[in-house]
């Protein structure tokens, strides 16, 4: 059992988490309910950070309050404010929810206490990865050494996945008709005018940092990617779609986002070239260690393209055609 | 049993967060709100894999100096992946949303269920 304080700021977190969530549950206007979810997310992500997982934390960030709010935002419709979102469940439904909940509940009777550091979790493979990852690969951050280089393959899957997500969604809504465009975007308020050219270069620096400080400190691919993204979003939601088109086209944005997959699936042929097997950079340099350092910083930029640009296509593909349903 | 509350808290908030996330996707209308269940749903899931992965007085897995004692990275990995994943498809079911408002006008299941032998209007 933890006593610590660390124990009473994730009591408390989840408190707030919880009230967020049932919050949400309740929420009636489609509005609000983004806005919440926001909020779930942020709290869910200081969770993250109370229980030592900075690098999901920074990751959920990202996705979770940025990305996915205006995802979301860009769906909603003025005409889905007029219904009542929340209506009480239905008899069939609650009972499956309440059954499903008593079973799990019933079942971490036999879950390990929360931080137990005697857990098979804890004493098989990972004090592998903890004590030998060091030597073996060379870099501090343990969680990009077994993200980019012991699962390589499971990462390439990911990054695969990410891809095929954003060509749905292009596929999905490319051919649809282009909305009016009202001319501006958000850039006839004046404090977005003045404030937001001076953020979004400390944006993408920002970006840039976590994609090669990933692997000495939290950050990584996933991460730099998602706030890159989040940094051109925030200039689209700006400038209308002529000038973001004169920043990066939307062709460049789609050879982007394979591109990147092209790059992490290289980094494995060119190990194959040098005589190793697919994905094992120790090949690629002169000692074992150095190619593990210029493999994962090749794979990890490969995943930064990938998913920045899928982040930036998701976004443009709705905010041209997610409110044309009129 | 003292032990329980404090120890396994945050599996039962994990569960609560379950339900109301399966409330929101079996009883709502709208589907976009169905869509935010499942992110919860999803999230459930995340706060499950982390609590699994946190050790007594443990560190971020970053190695350094006079540290020793870490919290589990194998957790975090999945994890970390598993929510770029899980936006990139909640973006995959919005446009299915986006889709299905632009042949029906609408995005509330009864009002598309309730309309009578009308061809959807498909808009290439």
């Amino acid at each position: 059992m933890i006593t610590t304080i660390n124990a009473l700021v994730d009591m408390g977190l989840l408190v707030v988490l919880s009230v967020s969530a049932l919050m949400l549950v309740r929420c009636n206007s489609p509005l609000n309910t983004i806005i919440l979810n926001a909020l779930y997310s942020f709290t869910i992500c200081s969770l993250f950070v109370i229980m030592d997982a900075v690098d999901v934390a920074f990751t959920e960030a990202a996705v979770g309050a940025g990305i996915s709010t205006v995802l979301f935002l860009c769906v909603i419709h003025p005409d889905d404010e007029s219904g009542r979102l929340f209506v009480w469940p239905g008899p069939l439904a609650t009972v499956v929810a309440l059954a499903t909940g008593l079973l799990l509940v019933f079942g971490t009777f036999d879950m390990p206490l929360y931080g137990d550091p005697q857990v098979p979790v804890h004493t098989h493979l990972v004090t592998r990865f903890l004590e030998d990852s060091g030597t073996e690969i060379g870099i501090p951050n343990v969680v990009t050494s077994v993200l980019a280089s012991y699962r390589g393959y499971d990462t390439l899957g990911e990054v695969v996945v990410v891809f095929t997500a954003g060509t749905s969604v292009l596929i999905l809504l490319a051919a649809g008709h282009a909305r009016q465009d009202s001319g501006d975007g958000l850039i006839s308020n004046s404090i977005l005018r003045v404030v937001m050219p001076r953020i979004i270069p400390l944006v993408i620096l920002f970006a840039l940092y976590v994609q090669f400080h990933g692997d000495y400190g939290p950050g990584g691919g996933f991460q730099a990617g998602v706030i890159l993204g989040a940094g051109l979003i925030t200039l689209a939601l700006l400038t209308d779609s002529r000038i973001m088109q004169g920043v990066i086209s939307e062709r460049w944005i789609i050879r982007g986002m394979a591109g990147g997959v092209l790059v992490y699936g290289l980094v494995g042929v060119a190990s194959m070239l040098g005589g190793g097997k697919y994905l094992d950079y120790s090949v690629l340099a002169q000692s074992s260690t150095d190619g593990q350092h210029l493999g994962i910083l090749l794979i990890e930029i490969g995943v930064g393209i990938t998913v920045a640009f899928t982040m930036l296509s998701l976004f443009v593909s709705f905010n041209r055609s997610g409110q044309t349903g009129d | 049993m003292t032990d329980a509350i404090p120890g396994l808290f945050n599996y039962w908030v994990a569960i609560g967060l379950f339900v109301c996330g399966l409330v929101m996707i079996l009883d709502s209308r709208n589907m976009i709100r169905k869509m935010v269940g499942l992110n919860m749903f999803q999230s459930a899931v995340f706060l499950l894999f982390i609590t699994m992965g946190k050790v007594e007085n443990g560190h971020a897995p970053i190695l350094a100096d006079g540290i020793s004692r870490f919290s589990n990275p194998l957790p975090h990995v999945l994890i970390l992946t598993a929510i770029v994943v899980g936006v990139a498809t909640t973006a995959v079911g919005l446009a299915l949303v986006v889709r299905i408002r632009r042949a029906y006008g609408t995005v509330d299941e009864d009002e598309i269920f309730d309309r009578p032998e009308v061809e959807p209007e498909i808009v290439p």
